[in-house]
């Protein structure tokens, strides 16, 4: 009989890389937990995937409601209805991958300390398995620009992709950390949502970028979803683009990623005796 | 060749209170990370003390291809803890293990099994949880159904599974598993009488299919049945290693707290070794006897009056307090259960200090043979004390029936008897029927 696989067990110390061969070997597991999260999302809920879109669009009318029409905040040019739920529909899914996907290792408890696999497909297919939801609140997106009449720039749209992806790699980053430090730390469950309130006020969800002076805008680019929720408007509705700020949070998305996988493979391997 | 498994002076270290340290809040874990600026980057570093322990010390084994190797040892012995690190479930804080093969483990069936997802649904994911990946489930996915005999339930969601089906399906899919190296922990102990010989059956299929298997369980029949070879831990180090007969022998007699050992029928228990790893070491001691508070120290006939004392001690003033006695055969399967739970007339108020709870069974009709016994305390409601194989017991032959015979074959006797109907008094009898019936009064 060949062998076909050697393996050594040993104590690991220090930073190590995620072992993307293994994982491309577990492939197949990744895609039934994202199928799994995504079939057992709504179960036995009675508007199913309705939720995806009732959450942004509420928000997007009490925002209307709250900011527009009363405290009088404006927006890019664009309708401010379109103007926020552009903005909301990537806001919901980051802010909701992030609270699923920290709570995800726990939740899994059973797996963790029972059997073996990238242990990092974890919290990443929780946030995969929500870009389904994504998926339906740009539709209702797409109904409401038919609705305004506002038209799409096919060039600008073309970059929605990279917009998808970097704020996936936003929750995943975030994502990876929380759910590791969830494992030890159950603080984590309740500075989550607490963080997560936070953030949209330091993300340009409700308001324009014209409201930061200049000189503060490259602070925004720190933010990773900032440039995320630029992009959506961009591509989407046309808005004037902020490359620079943009172009800087599109980076720190890939470097919260980078920075998530490093420090989830270090803290991993304490999971299965402290979970 | 070198050997399919290889593993070398395996140890593994646990901070005690494990579950306490996984409670600490984040303020607390700065304070000790602060206080102790030392072991800020060594958080790892196995540097021994009160406060660790060692669940494995330098464990030493191979395993050649297609051997199947048996693991015994009782509870906290640090079985589990060797699976886990075979598996990669955990990493070992000293030494390695080579693996020349691929491996799959099964610690558990069902792992990962979905109650909202159908039964197809879940052959799916449990197989690639298992590491198989989408065509392998595929190809196996006939066999896997046929196996586990729930064909027409496929498409419900496991949660109206009953236990049983539930269990079949969840066996099914990890027995079709096709590694070069399987890890199998007692995960035999399921279902009915009838699925477990299934299962048995395709585990030895398995076993001389040429794979490797290295396989815990407490049924020293399995073990013996299953394995060429076996291993004995005993609190975390490997103190036996040969044919499986040899280590199940090693390990019932290194098991027993043989009663009245030293002649008296006494056994302290004060340092059980099979005491529970956060047993608070409340039981002491235990007294056996017989009729008339005469001590028992050789064995006790079949049917004869068995009363155990148990000493304890109890920490705190309470009326809530429970002692369990377990009869267990040596090969771990549980007889018969004594309980003080089931006391109707219990009325002694609250106790504190020294007790003796006596546990007086008029006749044990136990088979003749040896037993083990597990003795636990509960005290208000949680575990506070366990002892697995406390201490053995010998039921002697005897003339239970008052024949001149001693009873053979099963597990217990039972008071019975036996009488052939004359054909007369049948018919008498069912004239008598009819008489009643046609004179009613």
């Amino acid at each position: 009989m060949a062998t076909s696989v050697e393996l050594v067990i040993k104590p690991r110390r220090g930073w190590q890389a995620i072992d993307f061969k293994e994982a491309y070997r577990y492939r197949d597991l990744f895609a039934f937990l994202v199928w799994r999260d995504v079939k057992v999302r709504y179960r036995q809920t009675l508007l199913g995937g309705t939720w995806a879109v009732i959450q942004p669009l509420i928000a997007m009318l009490v925002f209307t409601v709250v900011f527009h029409r009363l405290a009088g905040v404006g927006s890019d040019g664009t309708p401010y209805p379109l103007f926020a739920f552009a903005g909301l529909a990537p806001w919901t899914f980051f802010s909701t991958a992030v609270s699923q996907s920290s709570n995800s290792l726990v939740g899994n408890q059973q797996l963790v300390s029972k059997i073996y696999f990238p242990r990092f497909f974890i919290p990443l297919s929780s946030i995969c398995a929500l870009l389904l939801d994504l998926a339906f609140s740009l539709g209702l997106l797409v109904v409401l620009m038919i609705y305004y009449r506002w038209h799409v720039s096919f060039t600008a749209l073309l970059m929605l992709p990279v917009f998808i992806l970097a704020a996936v790699l936003a929750a995943g980053g975030a994502g990876l950390i929380l759910s590791a430090l969830n494992v030890s730390f159950r603080d984590v469950k309740y500075a989550v949502p607490f963080l997560i309130q936070m953030g949209i006020f330091v993300t340009p969800v409700i308001y324009p970028v014209r409201y930061i002076p200049q000189k503060w805008r490259m602070l925004l680019g720190l933010n990773p979803m900032a440039g995320v929720v630029l992009g959506f408007r961009h591509s989407l509705l046309g808005s004037e683009a902020q490359f620079d700020v943009i172009t800087m949070s599109l980076f720190m998305s890939v470097v919260l990623f980078t920075i998530g996988l490093f420090s989830f493979r270090r803290m991993e391997r304490r999971f299965a005796d402290v979970i | 060749m070198p050997p399919i498994v290889e593993v070398r002076n395996i140890s593994k270290q646990y901070r005690l209170g494990a579950a306490r340290a996984a409670k600490e809040n984040f303020r607390e874990f700065l304070l000790r990370k602060v206080k102790a600026p030392l072991h800020m980057l060594g958080g790892s570093s196995p540097n021994g003390g009160p406060e660790y322990f060692w669940a494995l010390r330098e464990i030493n084994f191979d395993v050649k291809e297609g051997e199947v190797l048996g693991i015994i040892g009782r509870n906290g012995a640090g079985k589990s803890t060797l699976l886990k690190i075979l598996s990669r479930i955990t990493d070992p804080t000293e030494g390695y293990v080579h693996l020349r093969g691929r491996v799959a483990s099964l610690l558990e069936v069902g792992t990962g099994f979905h109650s909202e997802l159908t039964g197809r649904e879940n052959i799916f994911l449990n197989g690639a949880i298992l590491g198989m990946s989408r065509s392998e489930i595929i190809s196996k996915f006939d066999e896997i159904v046929a196996f586990s005999e729930v064909d027409k339930f496929l498409d419900t969601p496991v949660k109206h599974y009953s236990s049983g089906m539930y269990v079949r399906l969840a066996f099914a899919v990890a027995a079709n598993l096709n590694p070069e190296i399987l890890v199998v922990d007692e995960v035999l102990a399921v279902g009915d009488i009838a699925f477990q010989k299934k299962c048995l059956g395709k585990m030895s299929e398995v076993s001389r299919s040429g794979r490797t298997v290295l396989f815990v369980s407490h049924n020293m029949a399995t073990v013996e049945n299953l394995c060429q070879h076996g291993i004995v831990l005993e609190q975390g180090k490997l103190v036996f290693s040969g044919t499986s007969k040899e280590a199940v022998r090693h390990y019932l007699g290194g098991v027993l707290q043989t009663m009245g050992r030293d002649g008296t029928n006494q056994v302290d228990l004060s340092n059980a070794p099979g005491r529970r790893r956060d047993g608070r070491h409340l039981l002491t001691r235990v007294e056996i006897c017989t009729d008339g508070d005469r001590p028992v120290t050789g064995g006790l006939e079949i049917g004869g009056r068995l009363k155990l004392k148990v000493h304890f001690n109890l920490e705190n003033p309470t009326d809530s307090f429970n002692i369990g006695i377990g009869f267990n055969s040596m090969m771990g399967t549980r007889y018969f259960t004594a309980h003080s739970f089931f006391e109707p007339d219990r009325s002694h108020g609250e106790r504190v200090g020294p007790q003796v709870f006596v546990c007086d069974i008029p006749s044990l009709t136990l088979m003749a043979g040896d037993y083990t016994l597990k003795i636990w305390l509960d005290v208000n409601s949680a575990k506070a004390d366990e002892i697995e194989d406390a201490l053995r017991l010998t039921i002697l032959e005897s003339d239970y029936y008052g024949t001149g015979k001693a009873p053979w074959n099963g597990a217990v006797v039972m008071k019975h008897n036996w009488y052939l109907e004359e054909p007369s008094a049948q018919s008498a009898d069912a004239e008598g029927k009819t008489e009643t019936i046609s004179t009613p009064r």
